[in-house]
């Protein structure tokens, strides 16, 4: 393995005086898809954020393909190759599928290019071009939003609750598109508090809890090994 | 017929050109949620500038007209969304007025400055040509007009629709954190919003020039006249907009031929788009209670009730000396500062306690005022009753916008300063036209106060009882109450205040405040009229009770003797008063931000002056915003008050939606 | 008749089905758990309860009366309180003074009788958060602050209370206590609804369990019965493979005393 295409240490973050991030440590290898796993509460939305830029850290360090990204701003970040699908709404309901997409194109790949990558993998977007974004389905949103990583050629995917309030026939395919964007070369760091969808498309995973990772290895070791944490309440 | 006609080719003109600074307004407020009540002042100035390359310099006028429009005003557009109103959009809209305001106000100083009162004109676009329509002639000024506002709305929907940057600027009104990771920099989609929107105050401040005449206020009060228009489109609709302003420039114009030249309907046509403003605001729906916006303001530190009286006695005894041994001059300035030190302490209630803006403060006071005159009951009797007629007309004002909330609630206000300036002051039945009315002095059971001195201290009696009846009220079951209403309205709604009420109920209390100030006003001068109130001097009046502190009695008393030296200081020099205006306008746009005020900084006393001064200056930088996290050092324990700039609140990032792993507002103390 | 009936309520944002007719129903004296997968509608339902979002169309009746259109406060007034999954505590109160305002509120403004301090002291006892009196609301942790925000509800006598992910931010000892403060109010009639994350609390507490996935009931019943319902575990967990090999991807359903529990199989559609 080379140099990791993310490299986190010892993070940490906070809300006001509550820390949330208690020295997390973790490196995504170059082309693997990792599941980063843990109960509600454990910290994973936050690091999701910190690593997006969304959020300042309060010490430790992030390291992007080898360079210091910590404090650099979402949208430095996002050129930089860093493809962010947050949880829950990340399109832009009032605009129509085809102006989601034409934005897609800051990220550095024409709008052209966008459009024809995101319709021949979701045909159903083409037939809805014109619809607004929010008139569509979970799934659809998802689709659309999926539509970025897909076509922007992201040196690293951060995927935040993919699976968030849609049906699991869904999130099925959601997670199939997954797999193929991870065939296609990308690095994918996928947060997910329910494991086994998950599971099904990573090369490797980590648990957090408390703050803080606490395991880090093959999906099956974490699953045998990591039941009670994964599957513990809220923290 | 045919001057029906010509009424309706005169209203679209105007209509066109309000449509064009109306839709400047409608973007720059969907694209940052910064309302900008300078906007007309915007224009004011643009105009000015146009005037003075055009004329005063004799530049071509194309090439004059290409400077302002795309050089001058996307600069001033731009600097003003870097530096001024950076993060405002997520600031309390009592926050994002008073900075506005500062720049409205700031503005008209700069324009007294820079260009001095003298007769100035500005030509119309090609005034020997015009074409014949039937019986009625266009000019090409008016064709132009109206061609512009075409053109407006074809590129902005072009714009809007059509390019990656204006889709990113709708993008960014939903949500300009998504439009981050996507690469996307809603700063600069901001930076652009703010351009083209003064441009195109600076556009409609040209075409209406040559009508209106070269004015500070006239042109800069237009602005009322662009609210009306984009209210209608619910400020987020750019057809609408366009609709609203046509159909006002119509009624404008027909109000204008048609009303009778005889009594109040005639003044009716000077508050036609005031009155539009109130219909459009009434048919507004019901506002929905906002969930998950909770911040903690800081405040002002409550004085103790010893110290407060203690302080309210040594006032008191220092009004006495000076009401012995000052000349009538003196006193009669020490009695406006005490007025004004009244009506900003009913700004206190409303704005420092209530956290609703009011832009028509000292209307209030001169409804108070001429309740007083005109009852001619100079004692205790008539002084509550006037004071209870500003209370009730305060309430009537907000009870249109009972549904609304914050920006409606400070816009209507806005009108009805209008209304009553041009309207009901004026009328026979008020002061008259620039007339004024006598009043007596108080006389308080049965002893009348004549002298000067005597009156002067009696009101200074009043400033010290109403201020010791806020403290009390702060401190009480109301006080409590309306800071939990500040704090979340959501949360007292489901512990089961009928809020609606209580909002009409602290806005008549407040207008109440300055209508006694208004009553007790009219007793020193003797003689009072409209020209004491006029609705302008509302919006100075609420930036240095800002400036010095709206949270706090001392800032009130502290600004209302700033706000009575500005004249004196302004009067040995003419020159001056204009540069006054720009310094509190200005300060008020840096001040605006922390309703505590300099009162907050004499509160902390010598050595925490020193260490306040450094993040003070820090905080005027351009990046504000972005030192939202950082902590103030100075955390004094116990008084629940601590020093953090508001504006640090208010910009930290609230994590979204369902973020469990903390609360949306823990983070509010260093 | 229920102390609470929503009944085929809808919600829509823009085009978007945040509650597809959706009826449940809280009883008095009960606690009833409304659960379900981030984004099933759950907080937006308590929002058309406590009348902060009017519905597209459907029928919410309370305590014998329809109360679809009644203002916030007049629902309160009746007997309604809530707590919010974002806090909404006034941040620039102290914790005393929180609680003081809803007594104030509650007793009207002319506060004939006065709230005495013992009343303050009594609630904050009751939900255990003394220690923080005299604290600035906005500097409590969240969990205080939640049981802050039940302390000013509890002030107005409510007969209903909307718990909006009350646990969240306890410890496992706090939210033991919670639990039973919760059985304590539900004893003394008070009927609770509740949204929570935490299974191992609802399944302690819960008489009865309404599960909501994509705005619509899926299913309703004991908790007994919810645990072992294929479709709930089919939305709760958001799967849909084979594996059923071990029983529980759902947080904290195995709880000690029901240690037979097996999840049947979920249907595999694939």
């Amino acid at each position: 393995m080379s140099v990791p295409i993310l490299e986190v240490i010892d993070l940490t973050a906070a809300y006001g005086r509550i820390e949330v991030l208690r020295g997390v440590n973790l490196a995504v290898p170059k082309g693997a898809v990792m599941a980063l796993l843990g109960p509600n509460g454990a910290g994973k939305s936050t690091l999701t954020k910190v690593i997006c830029g969304q959020k300042k850290a309060t010490g430790g360090d992030i390291h992007l393909g080898g360079v210091n990204v910590r404090n650099a701003s979402p949208e430095e970040l996002a050129r930089l190759g860093l493809c962010t699908v947050p949880e829950g709404r990340s399109v832009f309901p009032n605009l129509t599928v085809q102006e989601n997409l034409t934005l897609m194109s800051y990220a550095g790949v024409p709008a052209e290019a966008v459009l024809e990558t995101a319709f021949s993998y979701f045909p159903r977007l083409l037939e809805r071009r014109g619809q607004l974004a929010g008139t569509m389905s979970g799934g659809e949103q998802q689709m659309l939003a999926m539509s970025r990583a897909l076509a922007s050629d992201p040196a690293l995917l951060l995927l935040d609750e993919l699976s968030m309030g849609l049906a699991p026939l869904i999130v099925d395919e959601l997670y199939d598109t997954v797999a193929q964007i991870a065939a296609s070369g990308v690095s994918i760091l996928c947060i997910e508090q329910f494991a086994r969808t998950a599971l099904r498309v990573s090369d490797y995973a980590a648990v957090m809890s408390g703050g803080r990772v606490v395991a880090t290895g093959e999906p099956d070791e974490i699953m045998e090994t990591m039941q009670d944490v994964i599957l513990g309440g809220a923290a | 017929m045919s001057s029906f006609i010509s009424f309706t080719i005169f209203g679209l003109v105007s209509g066109a050109a309000y449509a064009i600074a109306a839709s400047g307004l409608v973007l720059t407020y969907t694209t940052t949620r910064v309302f900008n009540i300078a906007h007309g002042a915007f224009g004011m100035v643009l105009a000015f500038v146009f005037w003075d390359f055009s004329e005063r310099q004799g530049l071509p006028l194309w090439f004059s007209l290409v400077l302002v429009l795309l050089v001058v005003a996307p600069a001033a557009g731009w600097f003003v969304s870097r530096f001024v109103t950076k993060g405002l959009g997520e600031a309390p809209v009592s926050s994002s007025l008073v900075v506005t305001v500062g720049l409205f106000v700031g503005l008209i100083g700069l324009a007294q400055q820079i260009w001095p009162p003298e007769a100035r004109f500005v030509p119309p676009f090609f005034p020997e040509t015009s074409f014949q329509l039937g019986d009625t002639f266009v000019t090409a000024h008016q064709l132009i007009t109206i061609l512009s506002s075409i053109v407006v709305a074809v590129l902005l929907y072009v714009l809007l629709n059509r390019t990656r940057i204006g889709t990113a600027m709708r993008a960014s009104v939903d949500n300009p954190e998504l439009l981050k990771l996507f690469g996307g920099r809603p700063e600069r989609v901001a930076s652009l919003s703010w351009a083209i929107g003064i441009s195109l105050a600076g556009l409609g401040g040209v075409l209406l020039v040559s009508v209106v005449g070269l004015d500070y206020y006239a042109l800069t009060l237009l602005v009322i006249n662009a609210y009306a228009a984009a209210m209608l489109g619910r400020l987020k609709s750019l057809p609408l907009t366009f609709v609203g302003a046509m159909g006002l420039g119509l009624l404008t114009s027909y109000a204008s031929a048609y009303l009778p030249t005889e009594g109040l309907l005639n003044s009716v046509r000077n508050v036609v788009p005031a009155l539009f403003l109130f219909a459009v605001i009434i048919i507004l729906p019901q506002a929905q209670l906002r969930i998950g916006q909770v911040k903690g303001i800081v405040s002002a530190p409550l004085p103790s009730l010893g110290k407060a009286v203690g302080w309210g006695l040594g006032l008191l005894a220092f009004v006495g000396l000076l009401a012995g041994s000052s000349s009538q001059a003196n006193l009669l300035l020490v009695g406006t500062a005490a007025t004004y030190a009244i009506v900003m302490l009913s700004l206190v209630l409303l704005t420092g306690y209530g956290g609703h803006v009011s832009l028509a403060q000292l209307t209030f006071a001169g409804v108070g005022a001429l309740a007083y005159a005109k009852l001619e009951q100079p004692n205790l009797y008539g002084l509550v009753l006037s004071a209870l007629i500003a209370a009730a007309v305060g309430g009537l004002v907000a009870l249109p916008v009972l549904r609304l909330t914050g920006l409606y609630l400070a816009l209507s206000t806005l009108a009805f300063a209008s209304i009553m300036d041009k309207m009901i002051f004026q009328a026979d039945f008020a002061f008259g036209f620039n007339g004024t009315l006598p009043a007596g002095r108080l006389s308080i059971l049965g002893n009348a106060i004549t002298s000067t001195g005597g009156y002067v201290f009696a009101m200074s009696v009043f400033l010290v009882l109403v201020a010791w009846g806020l403290l009390l009220l702060r401190r009480g079951v109301l006080g409590r109450m309306l800071i939990a209403m500040r704090d979340s309205p959501a949360a007292c709604g489901t512990l089961g205040l009928d809020m609606r009420w209580f909002r009409v109920g602290l806005f008549g209390m407040s207008a109440g405040i300055a209508g006694l100030a208004g009553a007790l006003f009219a007793g020193l001068r003797g003689t009072i009229g409209s020209a004491d109130f006029q609705s302008f001097n509302s919006l100075p009046l609420l930036l240095l009770a800002v400036v010095f502190g709206v949270t706090s009695v001392t800032g009130a008393v502290l600004g209302g003797t700033g706000l009575m030296l500005l004249p004196v200081l302004s009067s040995g020099d003419p020159q001056l008063g204009g540069l006054l205006f720009a310094l509190i306008g200005f300060g008020a746009v840096f001040a605006g931000r922390d309703p505590n005020g300099l009162a907050n900084l004499i509160f902390r006393g010598g050595h925490l002056i020193e260490s306040r001064v450094a993040p003070q200056v820090m905080s005027r930088l351009p990046d504000l915003p972005g030192r939202g996290r950082r902590r103030a050092d100075g955390d004094s324990p116990g008084d629940g008050s601590v020093e953090v700039p508001l504006s640090q609140l208010t910009h930290e990032p609230v994590p979204a939606g369902n973020e469990k792993e903390v609360g949306a507002h823990v983070a509010a103390r260093g | 008749m229920s102390l609470l009936e929503v009944d085929d309520v809808v919600v829509q944002f823009g085009g978007v089905t945040a509650v597809n007719h959706a009826s449940f129903v809280a009883e008095a004296g009960r606690i009833t758990g409304l659960i379900g997968p981030n984004g099933a509608g759950k907080t937006t339902c308590f929002n058309v309860i406590s009348g902060l979002q009017k519905p597209t169309r459907g029928k919410v009746r309370f305590d014998g009366k329809t109360v679809t259109n009644m203002p916030v406060h007049r629902r309160s007034k009746r007997g309604m309180g809530r707590t919010f999954q974002r806090l909404e505590a006034f941040g620039s109160l102290t914790v005393r003074e929180n609680v003081r305002v809803a007594l104030d509120i509650h007793r009207g403004l002319l506060g004939l009788v006065k709230p005495g301090a013992a009343d303050i002291d009594a609630l904050l006892e009751r939900v255990g958060i003394s220690a923080y009196a005299g604290e600035r609301a906005d500097s409590i942790p969240t969990g205080t602050a939640r049981l802050l925000e039940l302390a000013r509800c509890l002030a107005g006598e409510p007969k209903l209370l909307l718990l909006d992910e009350p646990s969240s931010g306890l410890d496992e000892s706090e939210t033991d206590a919670f639990g039973d403060l919760l059985k304590e109010l539900a004893a003394s009639g008070c009927g609770i609804l509740m949204v929570e994350h935490d299974m191992d609390l609802v399944m302690a507490v819960c008489d009865e369990i309404h599960v909501l996935d994509f705005g619509s009931v899926i299913a309703s019943g004991l908790p007994a019965m919810i645990r072992n319902d294929p479709k709930v575990q089919k939305a709760y967990l958001g799967y849909s493979d084979e594996a059923p090999d071990e029983s529980a991807a759902l947080a904290g359903m195995h709880d000690s005393t029901h240690d037979t529990t097996v999840l049947p199989v979920v249907g595999a559609h694939s």
